[in-house]
């Protein structure tokens, strides 16, 4: 099986290592001037399309992402790891953060009518929203099979055999494609961009859309309505011997 | 077979402790008295049954590269400078020998002690007293770690302007006290430049209040400076108040591949014209660093092929898009001259971490391979690495011995470490005195950041005039007449 075509989503979030602080409206985090990278479980998925390729069983890759301007590094990054092409579907600065997993599937489905993958890989979640519902929404309104939370794929002869990281432990599912896949932190070790891999990258083609030129409504269905800290965490208490922990965990009911 | 693994295998599994005295076994104890039980139970009465430990003393008595260990058989821990004083009063007038320690991670044998001298621990003054958001200034006591001091400054937005691997465990009194470089000398430029005041304390317990928080004060002899680098041989540094650079926002790390250590040379003189003021870190390593990171420790390279050497340089910026521009310059250029086959960008924070880690963990790495020779030299930066070669040759014949140099390539500061499977004295003199003639003769410094300490002190005069030498004996005595302050450490006791 070889000459398979792949749309890979990817987004644009804070960096996973930033602190983040709570805005002072309390309607959502301080995202400017704080560092932004490409959503870790997008890497993972870019890194399987790239894979697949360099062994030949994919063709073509195309990334998309969807946000404000600033989500060309993020396409430059993923065309810098192996991609071929990218797509921005630009959403104005500001908006960005209450453009929700539906409008972003049914974005997706309209990408996928134009460019006719035969495969879409997605991150699993992203971490600012944790929503993981990309995937399945988009699978649904293709009516195509999905594969969440994968940690390992193979491909043979038109289907998929992927292994699924699930509560109960690992779950091994066939797919027929074409299909949704949504790629886990175990899925590979995704590679740096090399610097004369991005350097490359400049040179290609990242094709600019709107949500309008789509037809996609966007209007966000869900709204926020109060983003806090968690609580803090009490101290623990350190006891000198055993009899002294055996009356404080009387004095608090415990025992 | 990669030398790292040969070095490996030979290496027999205990690890290899030189007592400090057997290292050197002309070194006699000094005319010290010894400890009685009055002079426990009278430092029992200064800072507290909780400030003294008389068992399992291994973690102070030996030092963070199982190189060296003493025989101390009392550890007193202060908690307050008036605590420092009364017990430095009490061994001035007993004459008992005493060794400031910090966090114990100093690579030249000083902050432990060679026979049985007390053990001054600095680990209960760890107050950060006060930050000044608007002058970004932070008073705090010599017993900080490192790292604590960091992430408290960094809720105010501002950075210690001082950096380096051992950061979780080491204090700030004991970067004072050895005048610790580090990583971003290159950028905040060295540690003294940025301590607007101190208070110490002096052997005889007489308290010395330099504490300032002035950025420019020119009113007479500015004495703090003695007491930096001074490795606690004339004082113990209890407070001190330090200038803060602000914490960056954009902070970016590229690593390129060179296939010879003048193209590194290249490349860096290449980055430091395009990058100018926000170069961060310029750091360099050969091959063999990276194989014993991979190996030893499994830090995989970003890089996909193995490279003769790795230039790693870090910016860092108050803009994200005007440093990528600075950078993307930097980039075509060092590509276009050909001066690197290969790089890479940290996409993320994680990825930027994980490629500081790999320069960060060569001498954890080299540790766990085999007994370390450490030399850390400061030299003209286009004779840096031609002394590991000559180093390597005279290594040839020893089995299982490899040679490695890395180290701040911006402060023209090589660490040259040669490791063997156990300790060797035969080793030892193919090494030494050539590695100290060889800086002598190209006029750089046998200590660069790390201190003479114990190890190189017999070696000073390699690196200063004997005037100098005979002037620093003079300060010695004005400040500690009786020698009780940190004894056979920083200045020659045989040469």
């Amino acid at each position: 099986m070889s000459g398979l075509r792949v749309l890979v989503g990817c987004k644009r979030v804070i960096d996973y290592a930033v602190k983040i602080r709570v805005r002072p409206d309390s309607l959502g985090v301080v995202t400017d001037g704080v560092k932004h990278s490409m959503n870790p479980f997008d890497e993972n998925a870019i890194e399987e399309a790239v894979r697949m390729k360099q062994k030949k069983v994919v063709k073509e890759i195309v990334v998309a992402s969807c946000g404000p301007s600033q989500s060309q590094e993020t396409i430059r990054t993923a065309l810098a790891m192996g991609a071929d092409r990218g797509i921005h579907v630009e959403v104005p600065a500001g908006t960005d953060a209450n453009l929700q997993p539906l409008a972003v599937a049914k974005i997706f489905s309209k990408l996928v009518e134009k460019e006719k993958p035969d495969l879409v890989i997605l991150g699993k979640q992203a971490i600012d929203d944790d929503a993981n519902q990309t995937t399945q929404l988009l699978a649904g309104m293709l009516d195509w099979p999905q594969g969440t939370m994968a940690s390992v794929v193979n491909a043979s002869d038109g289907s998929l055999t992927i292994t699924r990281e699930i509560d109960g432990g690992l779950e091994d599912i066939s797919v027929s494609l074409p299909a949704v896949i949504s790629a886990d932190l175990r899925l590979n070790e995704p590679r740096y961009a090399t610097l004369p891999n991005i350097m490359k990258a400049k040179k290609k083609k990242i094709e600019k859309m709107t949500p309008d030129k789509l037809g996609v409504d966007i209007t966000p269905r869900l709204k926020i309505l109060n983003v806090v800290d968690p609580p803090v965490r009490q101290a623990g208490d350190k006891v000198p011997d055993v009899t002294t922990l055996v009356e404080k965990l009387k004095e608090k009911g415990h025992l | 077979m990669i030398p790292v693994r040969q070095c490996l295998k030979l290496a027999p599994l205990c690890c290899q402790i030189r007592h400090g005295s057997r290292m050197f076994p002309q070194l006699k104890r000094g005319s010290f008295n010894r400890i009685t039980d009055e002079d426990v139970n009278l430092f029992a009465g200064i800072v507290g049954q909780n400030g003294i430990k008389t068992e399992e003393l291994d973690h102070y008595n030996t030092d963070w590269l199982n190189t060296v260990s003493g025989f101390t058989e009392l550890v007193v821990s202060p908690k307050s400078v008036e605590e420092v004083a009364a017990v430095l009063r009490h061994c001035n007038g007993r004459r008992l020998a005493v060794v400031p320690q910090g966090g114990n991670t100093g690579l030249v044998g000083g902050s432990n002690p060679v026979f049985d001298e007390i053990v001054l621990s600095l680990e209960r003054l760890n107050n950060i007293s006060h930050i000044d958001p608007y002058a970004g200034i932070v008073e705090c006591e010599a017993g900080v770690i490192l790292q604590n001091l960091s992430d408290k400054v960094g809720e105010h937005g501002y950075t210690v302007p001082l950096d380096l691997g051992a950061r979780g465990s080491c204090f700030i009194g004991g970067n004072l006290a050895t005048h610790a470089g580090g990583l971003r000398v290159v950028r905040y430029g060295q540690l003294r430049g940025s301590v607007l005041g101190m208070r110490v304390v002096l052997p005889d317990g007489q308290i010395l209040d330099g504490r300032s928080n002035m950025r420019k004060d020119n009113t007479g002899y500015d004495i703090k400076q003695l007491f930096i680098g001074s490795e606690g041989t004339l004082g113990v540094i209890t407070d001190v108040s330090l200038l803060l650079p602000q914490t960056p926002v954009s902070v970016n790390m590229a690593l390129f591949g060179c296939d010879s250590f003048d193209d590194v040379i290249k490349c860096y003189r290449l980055s430091r014209q395009c990058l100018g003021e926000i170069v961060s870190a310029c750091e360099f390593m050969d091959s063999l660093c990276m194989t014993s990171v991979n190996d030893i420790l499994g830090l995989a390279s970003p890089l996909e092929d193995s490279h003769p050497f790795y230039y790693l340089v870090e910016t860092s910026g108050m803009n994200m898009d005007h440093d990528m521009e600075k950078l993307e310059t930097c980039i075509e250029k060092v590509f276009e001259s050909g001066c690197a086959t290969d790089g890479v960008m940290a996409a993320s924070k994680d990825q930027a971490r994980h490629m500081m880690s790999l320069r960060e963990n060569i001498a954890p790495a080299l540790k766990a391979v085999g007994f370390n020779y450490k030399y850390d030299v400061s030299l003209p930066i286009q004779h840096m690495y031609s002394l590991v070669e000559k180093i390597r040759n005279k290594m040839r014949k020893t089995e299982g011995a490899f040679s490695v140099g890395y180290g701040h390539l911006g402060d023209n500061n090589l660490h040259l470490n040669i490791i063997t499977p156990q300790y060797c004295t035969q080793a030892l003199s193919l090494i030494e005195p050539f590695v100290y003639e060889e800086v002598s003769r190209l006029k750089g410094s046998i200590s660069a950041e790390h201190g003479m300490g114990l190890k190189k002190a017999n070696y000073l005069r390699y690196s200063k005039d004997p005037s100098m030498i005979a002037m620093m004996r003079s300060l010695k005595d004005v400040f500690d007449p009786n020698g009780i302050m940190n004894p056979y450490k920083l200045l020659p006791w045989n040469d």
